[in-house]
């Protein structure tokens, strides 16, 4: 069955959707469950498209009725023509992927905008666990021991910030969550966001 | 003109054919051999009722040695419909809602017209002087049942394996007289290795003396080892080594050792010998020939240039690919490439690969995984064209 979403989604994919035009065109890479797509195709009319590693997650996106295939950012993105979508987007995956820059290329020569969700190992958090234990931080949004983590390419916001500059992308907007979910906008070179963002979004143009 | 009988009754096999209607009698079609074929006859199943607008159709394509069947029970054999499972009231493609249409393929044996059926011209069967066909021809001769029974746009073509074949070319062929398709377990193209089992089999079949160069009917006989062999070749090809393991290991068929002779002793033979035997009395040998064929010269990416996203270029299409992790006759990634073509396409596309140990055969068997994922596309759908939605969820 499609768009039966009557529970509240993370708040980060909440945000994200927030972001998105109506009646948009939206390619969601990363889509696990396909919790995003749904909300975006019931409350934003959204034609929405999805992509998810995880047979798990593309049998679950699918049996709802979405628009989901399994596949891998790193290798199936090159697939898809210039200017398919209106929106890419890229949630919490980025630091997964082998090339991330080669995948932010993507996602602008796909999409006419991207938007980019990714965990700030800048982070207060995770600078002192560094700082006084000497160890690899493990906190509630980087769960993971440093021999099992997926999360290969981990960035920094400001790190994030200058691979966009130097690849000529703009960041239109970015936001960041704190410990407790709630949103800021800030400038992605702030220094503040860089130290108190647990997680950011932004919203990139070529 | 048409002439619609019911139920048709075939000249090779004395058994009800569910309805047959002739066609192209007064526009025959054009085979891609270049010999033009009309009239010929489509025997067919339909399940379920029309609605209205007619935008409820779902055209099922069969596999290599299917028939239109889908649903209820098969009068030559008595066993239950191939995918009775899938089909029928409140069920995954749900009769109750949808108008299902299942053809038997040209080529076919089971009352389509094929090498088995007499040839109108000089009233004896057909036998080798029947065109070879493709899979193109096969969907040219859908087509024209669909115009027949007033459909513009099926909602949805489902076809698995060689059935994955023609849902494709209708979307090649027909873009704009599909909403939906699922191509399952299915490739663009039949891969030297399948050609090479294809090739075994039709060996079989034309070394076996009682062949006569397809004119057996003539001397009364037909090629049963042949055709045996053939069968007992490609049965192994559509199962698994996991799936064969469990179901028979190395057991023994009624002794306690082996017997030191070429009988079978292991029920694996056994098995074989007997899915080898039931078929030559459901299957026409020179149909298998032909259909082996059609299914070797398909190939939509060559026909395209080369580039099989040339196939799709602008599809409005849904679709739904789906494959199964132990099929090695059409492995996932056949399917992928067919989903990568979508993709450069930007055609709406989703895609499955089933967790399933059974081989190619999966497509045919209870996997509630496939089941739920044709469920959930069927659905979304269902919502895009306006249909009415179920007003239950379909079990499983």
């Amino acid at each position: 069955m499609i768009a039966t979403t009557t529970n509240p989604i993370r708040v980060d994919l909440k945000l994200i959707a927030d972001l998105v035009e109506p009646r948009t065109r939206v390619l969601d890479i990363g889509c696990g469950d396909g919790a995003l797509l749904d909300y975006l195709y019931t409350f934003k009319q959204v034609d929405g498209r999805g992509i998810e590693l995880s047979m798990a997650g593309v049998r679950a996106a699918v049996s709802q009725g979405l628009s989901v295939i399994q596949g891998d950012a790193d290798t199936d993105l090159k697939d898809y023509p210039s200017d398919a979508f209106d929106y890419a987007i890229l949630s919490q995956t980025l630091q997964a992927t082998r090339d991330p820059k080669g995948v932010l290329e993507n996602l602008l020569r796909i999409g006419r905008r991207a938007i980019v969700s990714f965990p700030n190992f800048g982070h207060w958090r995770n600078r002192l666990q560094i700082l006084t234990q000497g160890r690899m931080p493990v906190t509630e949004s980087l769960s993971y021991q440093w021999w099992e983590t997926p999360n290969i390419h981990f960035c920094t916001i400001r790190d994030f910030a200058e691979l966009c500059d130097s690849l000529g992308i703009t960041v239109e907007k970015s936001f960041t969550l704190d410990t407790q979910g709630r949103a800021t906008q800030h400038p992605v070179h702030s220094r503040r966001a860089n130290l108190f963002g647990v997680e950011a979004v932004c919203v990139l143009k070529r | 003109m048409n002439n619609e009988t019911d139920p048709g009754i075939s000249h090779n096999l004395a058994v009800s054919h569910g309805k047959t209607v002739t066609l192209g009698g007064d526009r025959p079609i054009r085979l891609a051999c270049g010999t033009e074929l009309g009239p010929f006859t489509v025997a067919y199943e339909t399940y379920g009722t029309l609605n209205e607008d007619r935008s409820n159709a779902i055209l099922i394509c069969h596999a290599l040695t299917g028939d239109h069947f889908v649903a209820s029970p098969n009068p030559l054999t008595g066993k239950p419909g191939w995918w009775h499972m899938l089909v029928g009231p409140g069920k995954v493609i749900d009769t109750d809602r949808f108008f299902v249409i299942c053809p038997n393929v040209l080529g076919g044996c089971m009352g389509s017209t094929g090498p088995g059926e007499i040839n109108p011209a000089t009233g004896k069967p057909w036998g080798l002087s029947f065109p070879v066909i493709t899979i193109g021809d096969m969907v040219q001769a859908q087509v024209r049942l669909i115009d027949h029974l007033g459909i513009d746009q099926l909602f949805c073509v489902i076809g698995g394996s060689m059935g994955g074949m023609q849902a494709l070319e209708w979307c090649h062929s027909h873009p704009e007289r599909v909403f939906a398709a699922v191509p399952i377990a299915t490739s663009y193209r039949h891969s030297a290795q399948n050609i090479a089992f294809h090739e075994v089999g039709r060996q079989a079949i034309t070394t076996d003396l009682d062949w006569h160069g397809g004119d057996y009917f003539s001397h009364g006989v037909k090629p049963h080892r042949g055709l045996a062999v053939a069968r007992m070749a490609a049965h192994i090809t559509y199962l698994s080594e996991p799936a064969l393991h469990r179901k028979f290991g190395r057991s023994l068929q009624d002794r306690d050792t082996v017997g030191y002779s070429f009988d079978a002793d292991f029920q694996v033979e056994s098995y074989l010998r007997y899915q080898g035997s039931t078929f030559v009395d459901r299957f026409d040998a020179n149909s298998y020939l032909y259909i082996t064929r059609a299914m070797d010269y398909f190939d939509l990416a060559t026909e395209n240039g080369g580039v099989l996203a040339n196939a799709f270029r602008d599809t409005k299409i849904r679709w739904c690919v789906i494959s199964f992790s132990s099929d090695w006759l059409f492995p996932t990634s056949e399917s992928r490439a067919i989903v990568h073509a979508l993709n450069a396409v930007a055609a709406n596309v989703s895609f499955v690969e089933v967790n399933s140990d059974k081989g190619h055969d999966a497509f045919l068997l209870d996997e509630p995984e496939f089941h739920d994922t044709l469920t959930g596309f069927l659905e979304g759908a269902v919502e895009h064209r306006g249909l009415p939605r179920a007003t239950k969820k379909a079990p499983r």
